[in-house]
């Protein structure tokens, strides 16, 4: 049982797939498989999800084949929660602020928040990339390239 | 036959020197180069986000400037591996175990100016092995029927997966989930909605622009974020006339390009065994063929020069399989094929009969591309130098800001910009388990059409499988795919530690880190002793 906690990254990673797999044989259920000849839709996802479960199988068990027991971590020395954090905030804010506000909001809250998560990065540094890149890719894509995707919402720039 | 390439030839220079072709080419080179300078950003990145913007575009004009990005970023690689001994773009790791070296003694110029010239020479061989060989592989390719196509595939998907970097096993279990992810929307026979998990956003299916960026993009983010090291400037002052290597020099370098780019070329051959495999080859042959093979890590000239020559070969000979038979190599190509088909063309070996100014303009682009990128690169390299100076810090949000609009503006339509976020987080847990998502791109290009073809070859066979084996291409295609899964099982049994043909290198943010005085990649070399 040691084993498993030895190399448990390679567990992790095949148990995974066998989960993953199992979801799409259950998802697939509701199309029919037909036959060979005639196969219907949900014929190809189950075969791929059975071949899931098989090289998940392998790979959780390749967990415990004897060899150098090195240690492996799943999550890096450091987590940079943070950091993570401040990069996905970035596409959540960039979605919120494009619905409600425009192009230019959504943009200047995506990056001023993604930029805050690198450790050095200062307030004032941030707003003023936030800003130059807000100026820059709106005169990109909303005046040369023409995306329907208004500036500030309700106001015609 | 020669007649007739030569003839096809002058009418792709014609349709590359169109005003239009030539200045999106100039363009993809342009910021190929430029992102391939950037520590941080790679071409993958780039293409994703450059790909939507191509949607308005006409397909030649669009198709080359995404490969203009793609090589163009391998001359820019070859700057910050010497200058900086940063190996964050995987094809040129191997160059800074002698090209750092090189930049110490002070010859950083010169190791620049052997890349230029070996970059130059291995892809112009990489270009004409295409002329000849692609319409080749069309002849037989035309002949093949649903069960061929199937076959091919098959064995495509594997090498893809298998000869790539990490553990085979995983590569292949990460092919199949790109499938899945190929599976996702309607069935192409009755339009019943698979695996939409009740979406109505997910009925087209997933985008390849939110499945690339979120994988290639936010998920490097995530990996890369606070682990850059202060970048040593105190090499990078490196001007033109600097550049000009010597005599001795130039004597010394020129038997290994021509070596390096018959590895690269042989390398290319191979379904799945790109650039980075081809440099790796080359540097080991080199070090093995060498006199005195010491002289190897402390700033051997040929050292630079035969990994180099091999990259750009092996990626020009990439395109072969791509445009000839539809089967794509790695995760750029797979991209490639993905604009191919948003553009209404449909990849195979019909295309170079029905879009001839797309195969043989691409062709005579990448001729006048790689001049350009010599001009570019010769003159100009003290801006290039400037570049290397722009922090992380800055380059990452930024990016995130185009991979948003990017995916944005594929569709308008913000339920894809959470795809991405999706994808994105997903794709960091894959790589936190030891995945690597390259395979996943792969199977997601090619999934829909090898569902079809499956489907048709069972349809026709009347649903007997053995028509994979009876029928005696495909049975070739099988037995290959056997082949290279007995092979890896083989070097599995017999040296449990690598299985891989190459060491796995640092990704991300490993590799915007410099290289230890000790090299990283030291022992993939260290099994074959140094005679």
């Amino acid at each position: 049982m040691l084993r498993v906690f030895t190399r448990r990254r390679d567990f992790c990673a095949g148990a995974l797939l066998m989960l993953l797999g199992g979801g799409v044989i259950v998802q697939a259920r509701e199309n029919s498989y037909g036959t060979l000849m005639h196969m219907g839709p949900g014929f190809f996802p189950t075969a791929l999800g059975v071949i899931l479960i098989f090289l998940g199988v392998l790979i959780a068990g390749s967990a415990f084949a004897p060899g150098e027991g090195e240690q492996q971590r799943i999550l890096p020395e450091k987590p940079e929660w943070f950091g993570w954090g401040c990069i996905l905030a970035g596409p959540i804010l960039f979605i919120i602020g494009g619905e409600y506000g425009g192009m230019a909001p959504g943009t200047f809250l995506c990056v001023f928040v993604s930029a805050l998560g690198d450790r050095t990065a200062t307030l004032k540094n941030s707003f003023l990339l936030a800003l130059g890149i807000t100026v820059f890719g709106c005169a990109l894509f909303h005046y040369v390239l023409h995306v329907p995707f208004p500036i500030i919402r309700g106001v015609n720039l | 036959m020669i007649q007739q390439a030569f003839t096809d030839l002058w009418y792709g220079f014609g349709v590359a020197l169109e005003p239009h072709n030539l200045f999106w080419c100039f363009i993809g080179v342009l910021i190929g180069n430029m992102v391939g300078v950037l520590p941080g950003m790679g071409p993958l990145a780039t293409i994703s986000i450059l790909l939507p913007l191509t949607f308005g575009m006409k397909p030649v004009a669009a198709i080359l400037m995404i490969a203009g990005v793609y090589y163009g970023a391998q001359y820019g690689g070859a700057i910050c591996s010497i200058l900086l001994n940063l190996p964050c773009h995987p094809p040129h790791a191997v160059t800074c175990l002698d090209g750092f070296p090189m930049t110490k003694q002070g010859k950083g110029g010169v190791a620049l100016g052997v890349t230029v010239i070996g970059s130059f020479i291995g892809a112009s061989w990489g270009i004409t092995e295409m002329i000849f060989l692609a319409p080749l592989l069309v002849s037989v390719a035309l002949q093949f029927g649903p069960a061929e196509v199937c076959s091919l595939m098959l064995l495509g998907l594997l090498a893809g997966s298998t000869l790539a970097r990490g553990s085979p096993l995983k590569g292949v279990a990460m092919t199949v989930v790109g499938l899945l992810i190929g599976v996702i929307g309607s069935d192409i026979e009755t339009g019943t909605p698979r695996l939409t998990f009740g979406l109505i956003g997910l009925t087209d299916g997933v985008e390849i622009v939110a499945l690339a960026l979120g994988l290639f993009g936010i998920a490097e983010f995530m990996t890369s974020i606070n682990q850059t090291a202060a970048v040593d400037m105190k090499y990078s002052n490196v001007r033109f006339r600097d550049m000009r290597p010597s005599k001795a020099e130039l004597k010394q370098a020129f038997p290994a390009m021509i070596r390096g780019t018959i590895i690269g070329s042989l390398c290319a051959l191979i379904p799945g065994t790109g650039p980075t495999i081809a440099s790796f080859v080359a540097y080991a042959t080199e070090k093995k063929i060498a006199k005195n093979p010491e002289r190897f890590g402390h700033g051997a000239i040929e050292g630079v020069a035969c990994p180099e020559a091999a990259t750009h070969s092996s990626v020009q000979g990439d395109f072969i399989p791509t445009m000839s038979l539809g089967i794509p190599g790695d995760a750029v190509m797979a991209l490639l094929l993905g604009a191919l088909i948003i553009q209404g063309i449909i990849p195979g070996p019909q295309l170079i009969k029905d879009h001839p100014d797309i195969f043989w303009g691409l062709i005579a682009s990448f001729w006048i591309g790689n001049i350009l990128l010599v001009i570019l690169n010769v003159p100009m390299i003290g801006l290039w130098v400037k570049l290397l100076m722009i922090p992380y810090k800055y380059l990452y949000p930024s990016a995130l800001f185009f991979v948003c609009i990017g995916v944005y503006s594929a569709n308008n339509d913000m339920f894809q910009v959470g795809e991405v976020l999706v994808i994105g987080v997903v794709g960091y847990l894959l790589n936190l388990l030891g995945f690597h998502p390259a395979p996943i791109l792969l199977g997601f290009v090619l999934g829909p059409r090898v569902e079809e073809n499956f489907r048709r070859a069972m349809l026709i066979s009347r649903g007997d499988l053995l028509t994979f084996v009876e029928r005696p291409i495909s049975a070739f295609f099988v037995a290959l795919s056997v082949l290279l899964i007995a092979a890896q099982i083989y070097v599995w049994l017999r040296g449990r530690k690598g299985g891989s043909l190459i060491p796995d290198l640092p990704r991300g943010a490993a590799a915007m880190k410099p290289l230890e005085e000790a090299p990283v990649s030291a022992p993939a070399f260290s099994k074959q002793p140094a005679e």
